[in-house]
């Protein structure tokens, strides 16, 4: 294969950034946001070309009869410190990282689409379309990567620019602090992810994940059976680079930074905090498959992590206001769902079902949960509001935008022929073949997902009109233009549609014949006994979600009120944001950082005072000899060469 | 005789014919065409630093007429490297040379400096200590007139006065300190007096005072505490480009005079004697220097304070005692041409068109001189050693060598040099916050600097910003020393 495209596909968007960066303070904001999204409509041919290349070429460099390779397109050395350690940047193709091809480019063309809408007329657009690009760029750098090393300098990458994102409303304090949060959270957790690396390439000597990846066997025994506080170094290594993954996709307890991440612009959740580098810790994981199936410890941790954290976030959803809030914790719980689907996967079960049905999901998830917040973006568009109660009874209005809602709402909820459904069945069959625990409790998690979502859906467009003839007039008083909620201009719809046929229809992809543990074709059988028993679960979700909220009633109020301490500390986040508060401020902060405050301002400081104050003292006590008289010059001249001779005359002798 | 022994001076010819072109042109030419003596010199003596870098270089040490003079590729290429630093500084005093006071007598100024040149050529290149006395004054003398080029001003009288008193006296001590040699060597062949020297079965008191004289005397040239008290005086009184020449040139080859003579001559009583010598001299230098130039407002005298502990950093490459030594004191040299003459350089431009010479003459310089803020910016950052620039890695090498013994003595010394780079950073940057931060309301008007002095600059930063990153000078220079 032509390395051109490979090398087109991650320089555009590189060159996109420099471009609209280093010069879109001299272009008309219009003028780069059309360039950014023609530069993206370039990267997204080029990767659907690349994609479907490789799944359908047939060419004996991609696929050896029915087994999918792992190929590299190129894979140059960047730094050679020493024999062994090297880091080179690279190209690979295998069937994961050829999904997420065809994955990041639409839904970051949609975003590139939408905002031109979206975002008219904002302060700084030039600019959101180079961090835009920047983003696109790191996250295709991310999932292409040849080694794991690449992967951790993209994953950094990804990191900055979702950053520059979230505080892209830099004079909004609230945004200043989300993406600060976002940051240190998912650094810290970065940390871990980098000590991981070191440990695991530490002991095998390469960064590679073709030889990490094509023999574990060989990684297992060059661990030698080392051990670190009772679990194998292995497994240590495994479940640090987790960690990182945990904090890129918000599982527990370091999911605090996405819900606040919502101060971003919406289009940048949808893009960043929906569909792609949430994802990426899933990524990583499906990557590294191989070696977490040497310890089962790592992938039992990676089970617990994720089903706790879907249902968690499912909990918290059901008593959130803002609706970008409501998204978020959802976008937490169905990450933690491809979590549960990575953790429950075995090679002997159905030949790794559970690997392939985290990542359908993954792709389904990408596709409906971007719609859905590009949704909440046109509905946001529409009543200048983030809250569901400054709406209600939009569908009269906003017909658009309702009816790619509710297929975003019916797919997310695993209603057939949805494609949420598809995949989600995968799961929960996977996770009945490993155990019956497991199933039963990501079976009730996808019945809380299905009630959240059209709590949410009901909230939105029925409830209770509150009269917005009425506020229009009030408004046209104030800020002078009187309107009602309407949809949005066609930039902002069409991608909303396309991605609700994507929805509709992208559950009838063969998957299983692409995307699957060790590139072997496997087609899906849906069980219908645990397809029937989600169906179930789901559709009575839904009619309680029906009964409770379709038009304005005291019920949810009454029910909040039987148990109000349980919806108050669901709706507070059952305080997650309180303890890390407590941790830092009085435990880090007070116990350590003061102490160590204070030892560098009295200490460290008063020793370099006191050296800068002896040298100035020095430097003024011995401005004397410099006279400038030349007799003394040259009588100090005789002095010093006699003392010289004497001093070592005498030392010496 | 065989004349054939010439062929090893090809340097000294080559430059010989310069100054005796430059000469026979500011005799015979007309008034007129005299005003392009400054640009014929230039072209001249850029012809001859081509010359001494194409030339293949001598293979394996030469020696000529008797052992009385002596060559080897370390020797030439340090020559080379002189002669790079003397084009800066003869294309950076074309305007100074042509301006209204300076033109009636602009070839005496370029025929002392070529005479010198031949002087320090000679110094290096000696194998006994006659020719070296020669080449030593043959480069001492001629800059006390120098010194004393801008008749009119007092304050360059009283610095010629200084500097010859000082250069006189120095050369008596130093002659004192070869008299006893003789008397204990019996000869002044470099190689003979090594011999008799050998395993240090020659230790006495009049050797310790012999070799105290000769550091001494080298002392003033390199301006080494306690011997160093004429050099703000004369720093600040010089026309700004003999300061530059002072600074750099007669430093750079007197530094190389003083790694020959001790490691060749007294190479074998290192240990006995010298070692603690330069030991207690380098910490002195360092600190003493680095602690008269923080308080230091007037730009030369502020660089020569600066330059004399440089040249404690210098003598780092002396004391490493070690091939190692050897170039990384060139490679010093060189970065420490680059960076000084970029600074001279800026200063030199701004005296010239504004006569302006203070620190605080430089506050707000960024706004109205950016590109002279920033050139003055690399050459502080270059001086101090901050990478990527030249004078980091300069710096780096010369403590590798010297800790390259691996003894604890060494180590305290390259860490009280270490803290003096800290101090050093402090002085540095006051000038640059001076010319970045400091604000005024009377910085400098702008204007725009000659052609030449550009020209010089340019080479300047260039050198600056690739010295260090670009490898095979070092290499080069570590290739040339390698027995």
């Amino acid at each position: 294969m032509d390395i051109t495209i490979p090398i087109l596909i991650l320089a555009i968007p590189l060159f996109m950034f420099l471009l609209l960066g280093l010069g879109g303070v001299k272009m008309s904001p219009k003028l780069a946001g059309v360039l950014g999204t023609l530069g993206m409509g370039t990267v997204l041919v080029l990767s659907y070309y690349t994609a479907f290349t490789y799944f359908f070429s047939g060419n004996p460099l991609f696929v050896d009869g029915t087994d999918r390779l792992q190929f590299v397109a190129f894979n140059q050395t960047w730094l050679q410190f020493t024999d062994k350690l090297v880091i080179k940047l690279g190209f690979l193709l295998d069937p994961i990282s050829a999904m997420m091809l065809i994955v990041i480019p639409t839904i970051s063309f949609m975003v590139h689409l939408y905002s031109l809408g979206y975002m008219h007329g904002e302060r700084g657009f030039q600019r959101y379309y180079a961090f835009l690009s920047l983003f696109s760029f790191s996250m295709l750098g991310l999932v292409v990567a040849t080694n794991i090393f690449q992967m951790y300098i993209f994953w950094e990458l990804v990191g900055a620019s979702s950053f520059l994102l979230i505080g892209f409303y830099y004079t909004l304090p609230s945004a200043v602090a989300a993406s600060k949060k976002a940051f240190i959270v998912t650094r810290f957790a970065d940390l871990g992810f980098l000590i991981g690396i070191l440990v695991l390439s530490y002991y095998t000597g390469t960064f590679d994940f073709k030889t990490l990846c094509s023999n574990p066997q060989a990684v297992f025994s060059s661990f030698g059976g080392a051990t670190f506080m009772g679990a194998s170094a292995l497994t240590w290594a495994l479940v640090l680079i987790f960690t990182g993954g945990m904090g890129k996709s918000a599982m527990m307890p370091l999911h605090i930074w996405l819900p606040d991440a919502m101060e971003g612009p919406t289009p940048v959740s949808a893009l960043i905090h929906a569909a792609t580098m949430v994802v990426a810790g899933v990524y990583l994981v499906a990557r590294l498959f191989p070696l977490y199936l040497l310890e089962e410890a790592s992938l039992m941790f990676v089970t617990v992590v994720g089903a706790v954290t879907a249902f968690y976030a499912a909990v918290v959803a059901c008593t959130q206001i803002d609706i970008k809030r409501v998204l978020a914790f959802s976008t937490i719980s169905q990450i933690a769902f491809m979590m549960v689907g990575l953790g429950v996967a075995r090679p002997e079960i159905h030949e790794g079902l559970g690997y392939m049905a985290s990542m359908f999901h993954l792709f389904t998830h990408a596709m409906f949960k971007a719609l859905l917040f590009l949704g909440a973006g046109a509905l946001i568009h529409a009543v200048h509001s983030n809250n569901y109660t400054a709406m209600g009874g939009l569908r009269k209005y906003m017909p658009v935008t309702h009816i790619t809602f509710l297929i975003g709402c019916l797919a997310i909820s695993g209603i057939p022929p949805f494609s949420g459904f598809f995949s989600k069945d995968e799961i929960l069959s996977a996770c009945y073949e490993n155990h019956i625990f497991w199933g039963v409790w990501m079976t009730m998690v996808a019945g809380m997902t299905a009630f959240y979502m059209f709590r949410l859906y009901y909230l939105i467009f029925w409830w209770d009109d509150p009269d917005y003839e009425e506020r229009a007039k009030e408004n046209a008083h104030g800020h002078g233009h009187a309107s009602l909620p309407h949809d949005a201009p066609w930039t902002m719809t069409l991608p909303l549609i396309i991605l609700a046929l994507i929805s509709i229809v992208d559950g009838f992809i063969p998957f299983g014949k692409f995307v699957t543990w060790e590139g072997h074709e496997y087609t899906i059988h849906i069980n219908w006994l645990y397809a029937g028993i989600s169906i179930a679960v789901a559709v009575i979700a839904i009619l309680l979600a029906r009964h409770l909220y379709i038009r304005k009633n005291d019920n949810p109020k009454a029910m909040a009120d039987s148990c109000r301490w349980l919806w108050e500390a669901a709706h507070r986040r059952f305080y997650w944001d309180e303890i890390y508060l407590f941790i830092t401020r009085r435990i880090i902060f007070d116990g350590i950082c003061k102490p160590i405050a204070w030892f560098d301002r009295h200490v460290i400081d008063g020793t370099m005072n006191g050296l800068a104050y002896v040298t100035n003292q020095a430097s003024s006590a011995i401005k004397g000899f410099q006279s400038g008289k030349v007799q003394m010059y040259i009588w100090w001249y005789l002095i010093g060469a006699l003392i010289l001779g004497a001093v070592t005359a005498v030392c010496v002798l | 005789m065989d004349y054939s022994q010439f062929l090893a001076m090809k340097q000294e010819i080559g430059l010989l014919i310069v100054f005796l072109l430059v000469f026979l042109y500011d005799t015979f030419f007309s008034k007129k065409a005299q005003g392009a003596l400054p640009v014929v010199t230039c072209v001249l003596f850029a012809l001859l630093t081509a010359f001494g870098l194409l030339c293949p270089s001598v293979k394996d040490g030469a020696v000529a007429f008797a052992g009385m003079y002596a060559t080897s590729p370390a020797i030439v290429a340090i020559k080379n490297i002189l002669n790079v630093g003397v084009l800066i500084v003869l294309i950076q005093s074309i305007k100074w040379a042509n301006s209204e006071f300076t033109a009636v007598r602009r070839g005496e100024f370029y025929e002392l400096i070529l005479l010198t040149l031949l002087g320090m050529y000679f110094m290096i290149s000696s194998g006994h200590f006659l020719i070296f006395i020669i080449g030593l004054e043959t480069a001492s003398l001629p800059l006390a007139a120098m010194v004393a080029f801008d008749k009119n001003r007092y304050e360059s009288h009283e610095a010629a006065i200084k500097y010859i008193l000082t250069a006189v006296f120095s050369s008596a001590i130093l002659l004192m300190g070869l008299s006893f040699v003789y008397g204990i060597a019996g000869t002044l062949y470099y190689d003979g007096i090594a011999m008799s020297l050998f395993g240090g079965s020659a230790m006495s008191v009049m050797l310790i005072v012999a070799l105290a004289f000769v550091i001494a005397g080298f002392g003033f040239k390199l301006s080494l505490v306690p011997f160093h008290l004429w050099t703000a005086d004369v720093y600040q009184g010089a026309p700004t480009s003999v300061t530059s020449y002072l600074s750099v040139i007669s430093k750079g080859s007197a530094a190389f005079a003083f790694l020959v003579v001790l490691t060749q001559v007294f190479g074998t009583v290192y240990e006995q004697a010298w070692e603690w010598m330069l030991y207690a001299i380098i910490i002195l230098t360092i600190t003493i220097g680095n602690l008269f130039a923080m308080r230091q407002r007037n730009m030369k005298r502020f660089l020569a304070f600066s330059s004399i502990s440089q040249a404690g950093y210098i003598m780092l490459g002396v004391i490493a005692f070690d091939y190692m030594g050897i170039s990384a004191l060139m490679y010093y040299v060189l970065v420490y041409i680059f960076s000084n003459l970029a600074a001279f350089g800026v200063i030199g431009s701004i005296e010239n068109a504004t006569g302006k010479i203070d620190m605080t003459d430089y506050n707000g310089l960024y706004k109205t001189n950016p590109r002279l803020a920033f050139t003055m910016m690399l050459a502080m950052f270059s001086l101090a050693g901050i990478p990527p620039f030249a004078g980091f890695f300069s710096k780096f090498f010369i403590f590798t060598s010297a800790a390259q013994q691996g003894t604890p003595e060494m180590y305290v010394l390259i860490f009280i040099a270490l803290l003096n780079t800290i101090i050093s950073l402090y002085y540095y940057l006051l000038v640059v916050k001076a010319m970045f931060i400091n604000e005024t309301d009377t910085p400098l008007p702008t204007f725009r600097s000659a052609c030449s002095e550009r020209l010089g600059l340019w080479i300047c930063v260039a050198g600056i910003i690739l010295v260090g990153i670009v490898s095979p000078v070092y290499d080069y220079l570590l290739t040339v020393v390698l027995p």
